[in-house]
């Protein structure tokens, strides 16, 4: 935003433009993220696999709910639309003998074709809806997932989940790359390519329409915005990012089951948005870090603990809830920000020392702004 | 024929429960423009103290008055200890917090006895009385309708002919007229949680024996209808609650006896949808737009 009137000053050097910049970075992240998983043994690789779809849907909802003020209890379920639509494809792909590339794509489309459906469905019905409405007509469509998934448990599998037959990693690769890091990397892919969607998004106009849009609908409608398009389309394509996470999940575990996305589970991505500070993509990325590995450290700990069988097994799997739940509270009254927004305060600190103000004291609240933005401060630099 | 006055009746009876569990979220919304969404983890927690109160005496009656008590007691700590600290800016921190209340509290109840299903024992048959031939309601039926009567005229009774019933009004529709008017506010909001609390606590213990059992989720299905209940009667209105939480009640009885228990959650969710597509200000409501 404030790079925009910057480089518009300084017309007679060309400099690449945001999307551009952005698309070099994901690229080079997503190479550095691929490289990387190389070292990894393959439970790790797996874990990392896990992180980067989580994190499809953590940065889906944290657009939704930083930026759209949008609070969505039913990103599991929508998870859910992306995991089924990917499995029933990628199986009925298998039963017709395709085998390739188009085994792996057409059934991640599909995924998210079905959750950007489910979403619009929602979008439209929560338009009118401000806060705690939605968040309830969401809530009720997490907690039909497993009343829907039973009802036509023969197509869906029931309560037992539906087993998908998936394209594995190519011929080629098969003596230099293991199985969990090729599912490593097209998870990394995936949530590459969603961080730079909604990364745009979020910085160009279409994300201050949105912002626009949550601080005041009449003002909002008062500049030209039609106001319901944007929720639905906000809603929709947070599902859509949310429905690649989820047919991620189901190629990297071979199953969709309705245990995978309950209401627990959603409230988890709710956790993690929080956590990581809502409506930073970054944030969402410590959001998704923290889900895989706050339950491994709390197993851990009761496995260390010298405590009966019978508590071990209660502690497994409530104790991370417990301490979600703790977090979220404690969070959201002292540090609503969050992660991402305490290593930026952080960061601005830094750099106040080594900055002093030069000639006339500058506005505050522009002047706040460039300084947090490293890519606004460097041609100053220079 | 039969089967379908039994399934309105005993459907009466469950929506009674609904209409009461919808009641204390609207009693908190009229109080302090939150919708709670910790009340069904609130009142699972309660009902565990009911349990706990019968399993040791041996007496129905002392577990019901724990549960009611215990449900008082949470609801204070909950606004004292946590809701009273909660940014108001925007609505939504209020709802996050709330969530958070339900992760700790579902997560203790875990720890403290085991996700398994626990059946509750209550003082009355659940087989349905015969009238001419045709099964109706049970005794528990008849005493749940009873019980949820005598606590909505006790409400009725303490908002509109009391003077602390008129004070919780006025703090809720008029916060700084009433301050300046000498109406405590602040207690007044901390008496509507006390109160909600303790009425969800009641509801909590008349269903849960009429559902699966005791759990620590139990009561998550239950705030998805109370919540449809609120939508559908207007979350401004007790009287929309009471009839909201007869349609409910009626709709999900005859669901589950027609088509299959399995359905019931998505009835609900296909009459949350119908509702806030047609009519989002809810069926007793006048106001144009639902706005948090």
């Amino acid at each position: 935003m404030s790079a925009h009137s910057r480089i518009d000053a300084r017309a007679a050097r060309w400099r690449p433009g945001p999307t551009l910049r952005r698309l070099a970075l994901t690229v080079l992240g997503l190479a550095l993220a691929i490289t990387a998983t190389l070292a990894l043994e393959p439970y790790r690789a797996y874990q990392a696999a896990v992180v980067a779809a989580y994190l499809c849907a953590t940065a889906g909802l944290t657009l939704l709910v930083g930026r759209g003020g949008q609070l969505s209890l039913g990103h599991a379920a929508l998870m859910a639309a992306g995991a089924y639509g990917f499995g029933l494809t990628s199986n009925a792909l298998s039963a017709a003998d395709v085998a390739g590339p188009v085994r792996l794509l057409v059934p991640l489309a599909v995924g998210v074709a079905s959750a950007a459906a489910l979403g619009a469905l929602l979008g439209a019905a929560g338009a009118r809806l401000r806060g705690p409405y939605l968040a309830g007509l969401t809530l009720a469509v997490v907690v039909a997932v497993p009343a829907i998934t039973s009802t036509f448990s023969r197509t869906l599998g029931g309560d037992r989940g539906l087993w998908i037959e998936i394209e594995r990693r190519p011929e080629a690769l098969r003596p230099y790359v293991g199985a969990e890091q090729w599912q490593a990397w097209v998870a990394l892919a995936a949530a590459a390519l969603v961080l730079f969607v909604l990364g745009n998004v979020g910085s160009g106009s279409a994300g201050r329409q949105i912002a626009a849009v949550r601080d005041d609908e009449a003002a909002a409608r008062l500049a030209g915005i039609d106001v319901t398009r944007v929720k639905v389309a906000t809603f929709t394509l947070s599902a859509a990012a949310a429905g690649l996470g989820g047919a991620v999940l189901a190629y990297v575990t071979q199953i969709a089951n309705p245990g995978a996305y309950s209401l627990v589970f959603s409230l988890f991505l709710v956790v993690a948005v929080v956590v990581g500070g809502l409506g930073s993509l970054a944030g969402a990325f410590w959001g998704a870090l923290l889900l895989v590995a706050l339950p491994e450290l709390t197993s851990s700990v009761t496995d260390a603990l010298p405590v009966s069988a019978g508590l071990a097994q209660r502690l497994d799997g409530n104790l991370a809830v417990l301490v979600f739940g703790v977090l979220l509270i404690v969070l959201m009254i002292a540090a609503p920000r969050g992660i991402q927004g305490a290593l930026t305060a952080a960061r601005r600190r830094d750099m106040r020392p080594r900055r002093p103000a030069r000639g006339a004291t500058p506005a505050p609240g522009p002047a706040a702004q460039t300084q947090g933005d490293p890519a606004a401060r460097a041609p100053t630099a220079g | 024929m039969d089967h379908f006055l039994h399934l309105l009746s005993s459907g009466l009876a469950r929506g009674a429960v609904f209409a009461v569990f919808a009641l204390a979220l609207v009693l908190i919304w009229r109080a302090a423009r939150i919708v709670n969404f910790a009340q069904g983890a609130m009142a699972a927690a309660t009902t565990y103290v009911a349990f706990a109160v019968t399993a040791a005496t041996g007496n129905y009656w002392l577990g019901l008055a724990a549960a009611v008590l215990a449900g008082a007691l949470l609801g204070l700590v909950v606004e004292r200890g946590v809701m009273r600290h909660v940014a108001r800016q925007s609505p939504l921190n209020s709802v996050i917090v709330a969530l958070g209340v339900v992760m700790v509290l579902q997560a203790v109840l875990g720890i403290a006895f085991g996700n398994d299903y626990t059946p509750m024992r209550v003082p009355f048959s659940m087989e349905p009385l015969w009238v001419g031939g045709v099964p109706l309601l049970s005794p528990y039926d008849l005493y749940v309708i009873g019980a949820v009567a005598m606590l909505l005229l006790a409400l009725g009774l303490l908002f509109t002919r009391t003077a602390v019933g008129l004070r919780m009004r006025a703090a809720a529709f008029a916060p700084e007229t009433s301050r300046l008017l000498g109406v405590p506010v602040s207690r007044m909001l901390t008496l509507g949680w006390t109160l909600s609390a303790a009425v969800g606590a009641f509801a909590a213990v008349l269903v849960i024996p009429t559902e699966l059992g005791l759990n620590p989720h139990a009561t998550d299905t239950l705030f998805v209808y109370a919540f449809t209940v609120a939508i559908v009667g207007g979350l401004d209105s007790p009287v929309g609650a009471a009839v909201g939480g007869l349609v409910v009640g009626v709709l999900l009885s005859l669901v589950t006896g027609y088509l299959g228990s399995t359905l019931a959650p998505i009835a609900v969710l296909v009459l949350l949808v119908v509702v806030l597509l047609v009519r989002p200000a809810g069926i007793f409501s006048a106001r144009q737009v639902r706005q948090a």
